[in-house]
């Protein structure tokens, strides 16, 4: 099975949300870089986890500058076999699609795992994006995945429960929380990583349809109005008469 | 011309994400004096399709499930024949395996969970949330079509909207191809009687702080009394005390609910990023340092154990009351 894995690169969960150029650009300064958490705990673990049982390849891609490819050895790291960077620095879900979609197009992956969305853009978006780009079925939540033949089995979170899907390969898949537990990578992983290949090839002319033109930082919230806790019952009623929530 | 809409209308009632989606097509619509074509699928009768806030009601019978190719075909197909500009739907887990295919199929830019109505004072621009609720941002779509996935509970609910409000929508049936369905449903399980925790209005969320899961029948009690979900931090759904779709935070469900009360939560940055987008907090936390309190409106330091009951009478209280 040849796996093709969607790896971004974010701000630590912890880093520090701040903005430059007129609040029109991220300022990533002394900020840690890490794999959206999405894609590697569950989209390259489960891809990993199905190449040992059925052997294969999984290969990693990231569109981005070479300050990604960190992030991208940790991907190696973990067990992907190879990388490929894109070099393009892209500016909104649907330029990284068309970038990954130049790439794969005659690649003949059988299935290729992204993450529910990133934990910065919140889109959701570039999976679906790019399936529609290669014309294959895309699932955006999924918590499960298995792989039989040219069949793929999927849990997919759906508005009030879970449905179990079929979906002859090749597919692409918006991988959630339950598919894989995460993997930390051993000093044997980090060593192998730094010889794998990471083939950087140049980015397409791909079209412009939406920019980022500003960030605003979310307004201040005001102080906690604190209740004894001898009296805790009073937190019900003003969330019912002061706050008029309940 | 024209504004489209692409609802769900499966099940007994309109949801509430269609309500908000079929507002928001409507002000975006009589802002630029043009009229609203809600697209839907499944069996919905076509009286009901017509109660809708909408001039036009297109529906593709043929369209049987969730399958993003079929759906994308549809909404596109609509989208062309009616010159649409406009393409609303809501970032749910449905909204996500469409609305992103429609925008790449017609090269049509897309703001995916808006949180504004379109500011088009220059250009045209939405805001959305970015980093998980941290910060936001102002997009701005270039391209002749827009799409535009709807966050839930962004907009309050135009009572035009609700069915049999305006109405008088004229239906319209899909006759175009939709390809095969490639994707098959073998078996849906249902997510247990409670509120799906996306929709919920309420909700009661608790943490590592509650010891273990014997110990979560007041969190349900409490839940169920205030009419809302139930919902846990990581650890927790890590350790199987709870299920995971329980689990909310930046690497959980990430929900804007009016009211979140959150017991035994430390509150760290990762658990906030999924719920710091809530109306109203309230934290209970024996620890008065715990971060949480920082991101509270209300707050009660003590002991979850002594606290809760005393929570579960006040609102039963109440419900006795109203
Ligand atoms: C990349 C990454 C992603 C993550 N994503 C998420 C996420 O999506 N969601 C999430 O929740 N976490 C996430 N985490 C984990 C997060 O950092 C915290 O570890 C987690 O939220 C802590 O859960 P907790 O508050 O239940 O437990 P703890 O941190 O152990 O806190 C328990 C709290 O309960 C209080 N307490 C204890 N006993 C009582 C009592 N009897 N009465 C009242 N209060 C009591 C304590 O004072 C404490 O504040 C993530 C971490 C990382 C690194
Ligand atoms: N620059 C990128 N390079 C490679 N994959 C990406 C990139 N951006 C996003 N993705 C993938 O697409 C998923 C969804 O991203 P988003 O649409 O930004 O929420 C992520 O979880 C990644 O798997």
């Amino acid at each position: 099975m040849k796996i093709l894995v969607l790896i971004s690169q974010v701000p630590d969960t912890t880093a520090r949300i701040a903005f430059t150029n007129g609040n029109t650009s991220y300022d990533g300064t002394g900020v840690t870089f890490i794999v959206n958490p999405y894609d590697e705990w569950y989209a390259l673990v489960r891809a990993l986890e199905l190449k040992e049982a059925q052997g294969g390849t999984v290969t990693s891609i990231t569109v981005g500058g070479a300050d990604t490819e960190a992030t991208i050895r940790k991907a190696l790291a973990i067990g992907a076999d190879d990388a490929v960077r894109v070099d393009a620095q892209p500016n909104d879900a649907f330029e990284v699609a068309e970038q990954i979609a130049v790439y794969a197009k005659d690649k003949g992956y059988d299935l290729i795992l992204a993450g529910k969305e990133t934990i910065d853009h919140n889109g959701g978006q570039v999976g679906a994006m790019l399936a529609e780009l290669l014309d294959m079925p895309y699932l955006p939540v999924v918590s499960k995945l298995d792989v039989a033949g040219t069949t793929a089995t999927l849990e997919c979170d759906v508005k009030g429960g879970v449905e179990v899907c079929e979906v002859a390969l090749p597919l692409v898949v918006g991988c959630a929380k339950g598919m894989a537990e995460q993997r930390i990578p051993n000093i044997r992983g980090i060593m192998a990583a730094r010889t794998k290949p990471l083939t950087v090839v140049p980015g397409a002319t791909v079209e412009v349809t939406a920019r980022t033109v500003a960030f605003e930082l979310p307004p201040a919230k005001q102080a906690c109005k604190m209740i004894p806790a001898d009296d805790a019952g009073k937190l019900i009623e003003l969330l019912h008469t002061e706050a008029k929530v309940i | 011309m024209s504004v489209l809409v692409f609802i769900e209308t499966r099940g007994a009632k309109v949801a509430k994400a269609a309500l908000e989606a079929l507002t928001y097509g409507r002000k975006v619509a009589d802002a630029s004096g043009t009229t609203v074509t809600a697209v839907t699928f499944g069996d919905a009768p076509a009286d009901r399709l017509g109660a809708l806030n909408a001039n036009k009601v297109v529906v593709a019978r043929a369209a049987k499930t969730d399958d993003g190719q079929q759906l994308t075909k549809f909404v596109s197909a609509v989208a062309q024949a009616e010159g649409a500009q406009v393409i609303v739907f809501t970032q749910d887990n449905l909204g996500k395996a469409v609305a992103p295919r429609v925008a790449a199929r017609l090269k049509a830019g897309q703001v995916a969970g808006a949180i504004t109505l379109p500011d088009t004072a220059n250009g045209f621009r939405v805001k959305r949330n970015v980093f998980s609720g941290k910060a936001q941002a102002w997009v701005e779509i270039k391209t002749p079509i827009k799409v535009i996935s709807m966050m839930a509970n962004s907009i309050p609910i135009d009572p035009g909207s609700s069915p049999g409000g305006a109405g008088g929508a004229t239906v319209e049936e899909f006759s175009g191809d939709l390809g095969a369905a490639r994707i098959t449903v073998k078996e849906t399980r249902a997510a247990g009687a409670g509120i799906p925790l996306p929709e919920a209005e309420i909700v009661v969320s608790a943490g590592r702080g509650m010891k273990g899961p014997e110990n979560w029948a007041g969190v349900e009690e409490l839940a169920s009394l205030l009419g809302g979900a139930t919902a846990c931090s990581r650890p927790v759904a890590d350790m199987h005390w709870r299920p995971h779709h329980e689990h909310v935070g930046q690497t959980g469900v990430a929900i804007r609910p009016n009211c979140y009360i959150a017991i035994g939560i430390s509150g760290a940055i990762q658990h906030l990023a999924g719920v710091n987008q809530s109306k109203v907090i309230a934290v209970i936390n024996k620890d008065p340092e715990a971060p949480f309190f920082k991101a509270a409106d209300y707050g009660i330091v003590g002991d979850a154990f002594e606290v809760l009951p005393k929570l579960i009478e006040a609102a039963k209280k109440l419900k006795a009351e109203h």
